[in-house]
């Protein structure tokens, strides 16, 4: 335990020591590529030196606590690795390293290079506040690591301040980031109340003491609050505004883990705070689950921007993560500890599972957005054989990401197919029907995620290049490679060595549930998945991916047998007859959309306008214009009010705002007077 | 071991020699619905065997993607048969993966051969691609909910075990919630295999065509592997719908004179089912592509109605 807790520690300091030396390298104005170099490989270090010491916690199933005083009332700088906070740390720190490496090469160029130190700065300043979110113990220190962590990562994110577009990012992620803290705050002082105390340990199961109405509205604002940050749909607004705008190693940790620690919060909430809570409350998340998941996926659709598209797949997985959490709180509600476990599992895995395929994913397009100069992905095309191992690296992910079976996304996703099957057995009445409806539409949302990755890979990599940009596109450096490589590797890793990964959680759920799951959901030496029990089905992508390497003798066989001699030519693509095939030719990402434009045409109201320009007759067009848009249903009908309205109001507040410092001086005193009368009274 | 290597290597066997003539079947009844006297049973072999041998053309566009996709298609969909009692109640690799498997692999397989279509740069292929993506992707839901049903039913995921306990309840099939459920699987079975309304798999017109339009630039080996494929495919969904719904004479092990009797008993029931696929096929039109969503929104209803009555009749 003892190692472990310094493993922890000397990784939290190399992080502060490494950003302190970005800070000192910027204002030296020392800008030489030796500077990102030696930082990224010293976050690298703190990275694998947090991976030993969660692994170690995780392995031991037991937690470490240190603090230090503050010398202020309530307030201490405790920290505790418990199984919870160290699986989530485990994730962090393998996104981290990997991310830190592609960093050495992606600091080369852009806008991040110009202040290298500056940006290692913050860079190692948002790994510190994240290690701190996860591993706090009390609520004073880790909502103070909570807005550390937003400061750090709205800097990343405006990283490139020059551009608006940037900026309106960033200010957008500011502000709705608090909010979500705002109903953080109070559902966490309800809590703490309730506990008499502001440590984790003292509020497990604090919300069971709280009055039905307090307990369900700290519930809610601590569900909510910590939504925002996950991007549950409709909270989901400043995911694809602030995700693409950030460089691209800033979006890869920002979807990969940044978004977890709202997972993370509801985690902690649902399953450490709360016991038992009613079953509106399962069906709440597992409804919020279902709704970010498909419209997550059906807005990505619609996207071009290469970017955007992945950040609005964040809100898909996200949802999916929480269809997990919702089934293991009605399961908790109904009685069914096992069934719970399972729903667990499959939360957090897919959780892990998220963060590292995304992470890959928009290192990818980091990769990409560097090399052929734009994220539109209409202007892209044919890079598969400009950026040979890139696009190899992508399709991993694209086929994690889609759930496909051997990688990890398919395990995760069974899991949590498999929970959602069981819940119709164990749960009375209507909510057994909710169970089998969120399956389905999981499905579709899977299917949809995989048709929107054939888009995505298919139009940025394969063909013919659409644009000059995309003829002249360079492969990256080694170092950005080598990070996505690793993280490619722990895709398949994670899926074909499932089996012997799960029970990692199995100190986890004996925590919330008390329940064992490793003899549950591994059987058969090892090497079958399982849900419950071999019976309920069980599953093996480690025989799965060996069964599809052997069955490759059959083709290998018949091609030996007979078509040896048959000679190979290359020729052109059909072109219909017309003088040489062009990239005009090839469907675009818009138009391979279409039928699901057409088809979910009342989600999106799509509009489209064309104008024709012709000098003799309208079937000889000079030129046509073509705009094509969607409506964006939640900006419009919701946020454009809510907006409205609160301008409004602050257009009435502007009477007392006088700007006398006097007045605010007197409003102040007025405040505390009543607010100490009011404490006299109660 | 050396047991289940055999039974791996016959069931392999038999659904590849299988599969082929299915399709010839449905072609050949199709024909004679029609009153044109059709290529014959053994036509689809024939090809087979002359694509197998011929030389093929390669898109100078096409990068290893093009390459990769038959093989990928034809192993995953093979596997996914693996997992499905056919031969025997007991699949060679039920273990290994359920209906989520099987219905994931065959997803595997349509994510190459859309990745396949659109390497080539023709805006056919891309146009299939884009199709075929879709309609799979709307036609999901409805599949999944049948799938539930039936694994609800049977409390497990595994198909051998599902196979096993509608054995044991020779009339299960009368229950209505299994009844919907085979009628939203066909409606499934009649999109994923490209037959009318859905898409015709004997037409070469863009307007029309899906599954035709991914595969145009695929010629020789690369095509007969992709075809060989597709006539796996149907196999594989076609044994889910006779197998899982009427088990009957599925012999529980792999007994020889069991396996013989279950055989035949298989066949003929691919058969009739295959007189049905045929029947839809030649009294209806072909859809407008738009109108295909409706036809899956039924599926998927029926699929919904079907779950609803297990909890229903269940209690």
């Amino acid at each position: 335990m003892y190692s472990i807790c310094r493993l922890y520690s000397a990784g939290l300091l190399i992080y502060a020591l490494v950003a302190l030396a970005g800070l000192a390298a910027h204002f030296r104005k020392t800008r030489a590529a030796w500077v990102a170099t030696s930082l990224c490989c010293a976050s690298t270090a703190a990275a694998a030196l947090e991976l030993c010491a969660s692994v170690g916690a995780l392995i031991a199933g037991e937690e470490f606590n240190w603090s230090l005083p503050s010398g202020l009332p309530f307030v201490h700088y405790g920290v505790r690795l418990d199984p919870l906070s160290a699986f989530f740390n485990l994730a962090l720190s393998i996104l981290a390293g990997c991310v830190a490496v592609y960093s050495i090469g992606y600091l080369r160029h852009g806008s991040a290079a110009r202040r290298p130190g500056l940006f290692c700065f913050f860079f190692n300043l948002h790994l510190l506040a994240l290690t701190l979110v996860f591993t706090a113990s009390n609520i004073i220190f880790f909502l103070v690591a909570w807005e550390l962590m937003v400061v750090a990562s709205y800097f990343l994110v405006v990283t490139d301040h020059e551009s608006s577009e940037s900026r309106k990012g960033g200010l957008l992620y500011m502000l709705m980031s608090r909010g979500g803290t705002g109903m953080m705050y109070i559902g966490f002082l309800l809590l703490a109340t309730a506990a008499g105390s502001m440590e984790f340990q003292a509020l497990h199961g604090s919300g069971q003491t709280l009055s039905p109405v307090l307990g369900a509205s700290a519930f809610l604002l601590l569900f909510f609050g910590f939504g925002v940050k996950a991007g549950i749909i409709p909270l989901h607004i400043w995911l694809p505004a602030a995700h693409p705008v950030a460089p691209s190693n800033v979006s890869a940790l920002m979807s990969g883990i940044v978004i977890k620690t709202g997972i993370y919060g509801m985690a902690r909430v649902f399953f450490d705070f709360y016991g038992v809570l009613p079953v509106w409350a399962g069906m709440l998340v597992l409804v919020a689950g279902v709704v970010s998941a498909l419209l997550g996926v059906l807005y990505a659709l619609m996207e071009h921007d290469l970017k955007r598209l992945l950040a609005y797949h964040s809100i898909e997985n996200i949802g999916i993560i929480l269809m997990g959490f919702g089934s293991a709180l009605l399961f908790r509600s109904f009685g069914h500890p096992q069934l719970a476990s399972l729903a667990l599992v499959a939360g957090l895995f897919h959780t892990l599972n998220h963060g590292v395929f995304k992470c890959l994913l928009f290192l990818g397009a980091g990769s990409v957005l560097q090399g052929a100069g734009t994220r539109n992905m209409e202007e892209m095309g044919g890079l598969i054989r400009r950026m040979p191992w890139t696009a190899f690296f992508f399709l991993i992910g694209a086929i994690a990401i889609s759930g496909l079976p051997p990688l990890n996304g398919f395990v995760s996703e069974w899991f949590t197919y498999q929970a959602l099957l069981a819940g119709f057995g164990a749960t009375p009445e209507l909510t057994r029907v909710a169970f089998p409806i969120a399956g389905a539409l999981l499905a579709l949302t899977a299917a949809l995620a995989a048709a929107c990755f054939v888009k995505a890979f298919g139009i940025t990599f394969l063909a013919l290049p659409r644009s000059g940009n995309a003829e002249r596109a360079i492969e990256s450096p080694l170092s950005m490679k080598t990070g996505m490589a690793s993280l490619a590797l722990v895709c398949v890793l994670l899926g074909l060595g499932a089996t012997w990964f799960v029970s990692i959680f199995a100190p986890i759920t004996q925590r919330a549930f008390g329940v064992q799951i490793t003899q549950q959901l591994v059987a058969g030496n090892s090497l079958l998945l399982t849900a419950g029990s071999v019976h309920n089905g069980s599953v093996s992508p480690l025989m799965l991916a060996i069964a599809l390497i052997g069955l490759g003798a059959v083709p290998l066989v018949l091609w030996l047998a007979l078509g040896r001699k048959s000679p190979r030519v290359t020729g052109p693509t059909w072109d219909c007859g017309l003088p040489g095939l062009t990239a005009a030719n090839e469907y675009t990402a818009t138009a391979f959309s279409k039928p699901l434009r057409m088809i979910f045409a009342a989600l999106f109201r799509p509009r489209r306008e064309i104008q024709a320009e012709f000098d003799i007759s309208p079937y000889y067009p000079k030129v046509i214009h073509f705009e094509s848009e969607i409506q964006p249903t939640f900006e419009t009908r919701f946020y454009d009010p809510l907006l409205a309205g609160i301008m409004a109001i602050a257009a009435r507040m502007r009477k007392i705002q006088t700007g006398s410092i006097h007045a605010y001086l007197a409003y102040i005193f007025v405040t505390l007077i009543l607010l100490l009368l009011f404490g006299v009274r109660v | 071991m050396i047991g289940q290597a055999l039974s791996i290597v016959f069931h392999v066997a038999f659904v590849l020699m299988l599969a082929p003539l299915v399709t010839g079947f449905n072609r050949t009844l199709k024909a004679r619905v029609q009153t044109r006297r059709g290529p014959g049973l053994l036509q689809p072999y024939r090809d087979l065997y002359k694509l197998l041998r011929k030389g093929m053309v390669i898109p100078d566009t096409a990068s290893w993607i093009f390459t990769a996709t038959p093989f990928v298609l034809f192993v995953s969909t093979l596997l996914a048969s693996l997992l499905i009692p056919t031969i025997s109640a007991n699949a060679p690799l039920s273990m290994y993966g359920g209906v989520l498997a099987v219905v994931y692999l065959l997803a595997l397989g349509r994510f190459f051969l859309a990745l396949g279509g659109l390497d080539t740069g023709s805006s056919f292929g891309g146009l299939g691609s884009s199709r075929e993506m879709t309609i799979s992707a709307i036609a999901e839901p409805a599949l999944m909910l049948a799938v539930f049903t039936v694994a609800i039913g049977a409390g497990s995921t595994n198909l051998s075990i599902v196979a096993q306990s509608a054995l044991g309840q020779s009339w299960r099939f009368l229950a209505p919630s299994q009844m919907l459920a085979f009628a939203a699987l066909f409606i499934v079975l009649i999109a994923e295999t490209g037959r009318i309304p859905v898409d015709n798999p004997a037409t070469h017109l863009e307007l029309t065509m899906i599954h035709e339009a991914m595969i145009l630039e695929y010629s020789g080996p690369y095509l007969a592997l992709i075809e060989w494929a597709a006539a796996l495919k149907q196999l594989v969904l076609m044994t889910i719908l006779v197998n899982v719904f009427f088990p009957f004479g599925l012999s529980p092990d792999w007994s020889p004179g069991a396996v013989l009797f279950s055989l035949a008993l298989f066949i003929l029931k691919l058969l009739m089912l295959a007189i049905v696929v045929v029947v839809v096929e030649v009294s209806n039109a072909k859809m407008r592509l738009f109108r295909v969503p409706e036809l899956l929104a039924i599926a998927f209803v029926l699929g919904a109605l079907a779950l609803v009555s297990t909890f229903l009749f269940q209690g």
